[in-house]
């Protein structure tokens, strides 16, 4: 049943000289200009935030036990939950699949040698570590309990947490991300190899060039913002403050410019992963290849046009909530053509459910959940009775966990082999792969429920009828986070014991699996030429030399 | 005079050289450009002193992209990259007028136009 | 076989300067030009999130923005301007002298002259401007003093300010590592880097000093000119 073949000419990673031993020593690592090592790097570093990250929330399910907080004291749980959002966003879910698994795969996957500015790479990644300096540096020093969206005027002027190292900390991180999607965009641009044109590219490609439009639009905005915000703090007087004629309501609008189109920075590269793993799983040619390429355009087009959605009930003018809802309906709707594409894809397909598969099964079905909730929340009437309770916890953690965090799981798993050259254990990772999906349903479904009953978001202590399910989800988090550990432990193991992989352990296609695993410095041993379409199943080999 | 790029005729970016006497006449024109500016603000145009001190700068800014920054040479791309920031710019404008200029509209107006001009001329002085 | 990607060194027919994850040097060209291309996109960005603040701010409390403005002094945001406008014809020229290949000394003088430019720019803000506003008392969050000619509107006098000093300050942090980005040209300059051939780090450091000119072309009339100067008293 599994189709995990290794190449029968399969020669052992050690013997072949590769990205991982052309050089060693921790200069030549952390010197590197090489993308692969480069992605390695984020790796580690953004593994280190989501475990503070996930530390973070562990203390918040912990404390959630008791109505009336069984571990921190209300203070203390506004910043256990802002470091929980700063960190989980900035700091994982924006960098994660574009800076690991995008800055290993994109070169090799459109044929060229490198991304177009290696050094530029590299920078971005000391950027990004400087960033997380700061940040943990403002978690240590007693943390911020300003929110991860920082409003004014309390955190400009009445917040006694150490909001402008964070807001430094988030904006130097930000521009390791503006470098990041640069880089890829004159990457894709301008260093396909012959052959490869724009209709050729694996989707996986399209949703990162749709995720750098992003970055370099966006960030730049919450840049500025939050440089304002500091600045205001420091200064005692700003732009946010009313006192001058100011108005908060500016700082939001600034502020979710971006971080409306971040959050869909966070889906669109899952998106991408799974269109690449599907095709992979049911071998078969994707459904409507241009109607997913089209709509990754799409997303971060119009994600750029619903940000008031997060205002509706904060004094925004109630004709700017009209203009905004209708958009944020019409947003769903390149989201969806996804969804259907790859459920026609799945149709008929030689399916197998190896890890990979499992967690982007998973992701269709928990983002298609956390989508549609979106829709409750995009309606105003609605929004009025929804926002601020835990269903907008529920439906955002549904698109982030359960979507992008599957997502770059199945990712992981998939590209593994390709990385290290080493197999993990199978049996193990789809083991794993349900023990999240049943922690992650039970810790978030009754999320839905609490927040339709009213339970508000960010407190700490809540009525006591609502405590059955707030243990349920305390006992999910639980279970998810046994789930994440395990895929840790054996991807560790496999390093040195997993058995080595060929170029092609899953017989998919792609210019990725057609050179070694793991791939040479240069990516190729053979200048490439691309002859064929993306997803050119159903034979098992395809070259494109 | 005009000497037309020697290298380089394979790509997007042709490597035009620009003539002495091109970069000399836009120098010119943005001097023009800032006294224009200066002086015209010095007379009395109502809300037209705003759009028009808009629109000297927007022809300055035109003559340094096209010139100055080649972009009159380098087609493609290069345009839709300038465009698409400046339309980016314009939907984080609009938009967030919208909002902050609605705020205090009355639900059933008697008039659409009674309410819109107001605000419109406190803009634009 | 370890030619990792530190390995710089041209091992093409291509000149110097030339990185090896290209397949030639028009294609590095390209790459570095829309590279810096998307890179002014973001700044456009980055300096529009104080735009759309000042255009909002400024429709709603004009009467104190005209206050504000009529505080700052036109004859120094226009010689700034014409000092500015300047600096990019000389460096338009710089690079000019590159492509067609002028000698290295050249090219050397018109970016030292731009260099001077944007210094003397930065001296006239510095000692004219900002330290004048500090001693008159109109430095937001430093000793910033309500004067009662203002009215009812000084809070807003007060909100322009902010505008004022943000955004002329980040333009003015934008000039200043274009001063620096301009030191590293003459370095380069001096080693004999640039030909004919190999000049793209002049041109794409050139887009970056026209974009801050930009920028300045922009803040000059929305912050000195508000309201007009017909009025007495400007």
């Amino acid at each position: 049943m599994s189709t995990a073949i290794a190449d029968i000419h399969e020669i052992p990673a050690e013997s072949q000289v590769n990205y991982l031993n052309a050089s060693y020593g921790i200069k030549s690592w952390l010197l590197t200009l090489d993308h692969k090592r480069i992605g390695l790097l984020y790796l580690g570093t953004i593994t280190l935030m989501f475990l503070i990250g996930g530390v973070a929330a562990v203390l918040m399910r912990l404390n959630l036990i008791e109505p009336t907080g069984a571990l921190v004291e209300p203070d203390t749980y506004n910043k256990l939950f802002s470091i929980h959002g700063i960190i989980m966003v900035f700091f994982f879910l924006v960098p994660s699949i574009p800076a690991t698994l995008g800055n290993f795969l994109i070169p090799i996957m459109i044929g060229a040698r490198d991304v177009a500015f290696p050094r530029l790479n590299l920078m971005s990644w000391y950027v990004f570590v400087t960033g997380c300096v700061f940040a943990l540096y403002a978690v240590a020093a007693g943390g911020v309990d300003t929110g991860w969206t920082f409003y004014p005027p309390f955190s400009s002027s009445y917040s006694h947490s150490h909001v402008v190292a964070m807001a430094l900390g988030i904006f130097i991180a930000g521009f390791s991300s503006i470098l990041t999607g640069l880089n890829f965009i004159v990457t894709i641009h301008k260093m396909r190899a012959p052959g490869m044109t724009w209709f050729r590219l694996p989707l996986f490609i399209w949703a990162m060039y749709a995720t750098s439009l992003i970055f370099v639009l966006g960030t730049p905005v919450i840049a500025v913002t939050l440089l304002l915000l500091a600045a205001e703090r420091l200064l005692h007087v700003g732009i946010f403050d009313p006192a001058i004629g100011g108005d908060p309501l500016l700082f939001q609008h600034l502020f979710w410019f971006y971080s409306h189109p971040a959050v869909y920075i966070m889906i669109l590269p899952g998106m991408g992963i799974i269109s690449e793993l599907i095709t992979a799983f049911s071998r078969k040619k994707i459904f409507g290849y241009s109607f997913v390429a089209f709509s990754s355009l799409a997303i971060a087009i119009i994600s750029f046009v619903v940000w008031g959605h997060h205002m509706f009930v904060t004094g925004q003018s109630i004709y700017a909530g009209l203009v905004f809802s209708v958009l944020s309906f019409v947003v769903a709707i390149p989201s969806a053509v996804k969804v259907f594409n790859w459920t026609a894809t799945l149709y008929k397909g030689s399916i197998s459910y190896e890890a990979p598969m499992l967690y982007a099964l998973g992701f269709i079905g928990l983002f298609t959940l956390g989508g549609l909730t979106g829709l409750f929340l995009a309606s105003l009437a609605t929004d009025v009775h929804l926002n601020g309770t835990y269903f907008i916890v529920a439906h955002f953690h549904y698109i982030m966990v359960g979507g992008a965090i599957m997502a770059y799981m199945g990712g992981l798993h998939y590209w593994w082999p390709k990385i290290t050259g080493r197999m993990y254990p199978d049996l193990w990772a789809r083991f794993a792969a349900l023990v999240i999906f049943v922690g992650f349903n039970l810790t978030f479904f009754p999320q839905f429920v609490l927040g339709y009953l009213g339970m508000p978001r960010r407190y700490g202590v809540y009525p006591q009828e609502f405590q059955v399910l707030n243990v349920l989800s305390s006992a999910g988090a639980s279970i998810l986070a046994i789930g994440y550990v395990i895929p840790l432990v054996y991807f560790f193991w496999s390093w040195n014991y997993g058995p080595p992989a060929g170029p092609n352990p899953w017989g998919a296609t792609g210019l990725e699996w057609t050179t070694s695993s793991p791939p040479p410095t240069e990516n190729f041993e053979h200048s490439v030429i691309v002859t064929e379409d993306a997803y050119n199943y159903p034979t098992a080999d395809v070259t494109s030399e | 005079m005009a000497e037309h790029g020697a290298h380089g005729a394979h790509t997007e970016f042709t490597e035009h050289i620009v003539p002495l006497k091109v970069y000399v006449g836009v120098f010119l024109a943005l001097l023009i450009g800032t006294a224009l500016t200066t002086g015209v603000a010095y007379i009395d145009l109502g809300r037209w002193n705003t759009v028009a001190a808009l629109a000297i700068a927007v022809v300055k800014m035109l003559f340094v992209v096209l010139f100055f920054m080649h972009v009159k040479y380098n087609p493609g791309l290069t345009r839709i990259i300038i465009v698409g920031a400046f339309f980016w710019l314009g939907i984080m404008i609009c938009f967030s007028m919208a909002d902050e200029l609605t705020r205090s509209w009355e639900y059933n107006p008697a008039s659409w136009t009674g309410m819109i001009l107001p605000y419109l001329s406190r803009f634009l002085l | 076989m370890s030619e990792t990607a530190v390995n710089e060194i041209a091992h093409h027919p291509n000149p110097t300067g030339f990185a090896h994850q290209f397949e030639d040097i028009d294609q590095q060209h390209e790459a570095g030009r829309l590279g810096m291309w998307i890179f002014l996109a973001t700044e456009i960005l980055f300096f529009g999130g104080m735009f759309t603040s000042y255009t909002i701010y400024r429709a709603l409390h004009l009467p104190s923005f005209v206050i504000g403005s009529h505080l700052l002094e036109v004859q120094f945001g226009a010689t700034n301007t014409v000092v500015l406008i300047c600096s990019s014809l000389t460096m338009a020229l710089a690079i000019r002298s590159a492509q067609v290949g002028k000698s290295k000394s050249t090219i050397i003088f018109y970016l030292v002259l731009t260099m001077i430019l944007g210094a003397l720019f930065l001296g006239l803000k510095l000692r004219f401007e900002w330290y004048h506003d500090y001693l008159e008392h109109i430095v937001p969050g430093f000793g910033f003093v309500y004067r009662p000619e203002w009215g009812s509107a000084a809070p807003g006098v007060q909100m322009f300010m902010c505008f004022y000093f943000f955004m002329t300050g980040l333009h003015a942090l934008h000039m200043v590592i274009g001063l620096g980005i301009l030191a590293v040209l003459v370095g380069m300059a001096a080693r004999g880097r640039f030909t004919s051939k190999y000049y793209v780090p002049l041109e794409i450091s050139g887009l970056y000093w026209h974009f801050v000119d930009i920028v300045w072309i922009f803040l000059f009339p929305l912050l000195y000119l508000i309201g007009g100067r017909y009025a007495a008293g400007g």
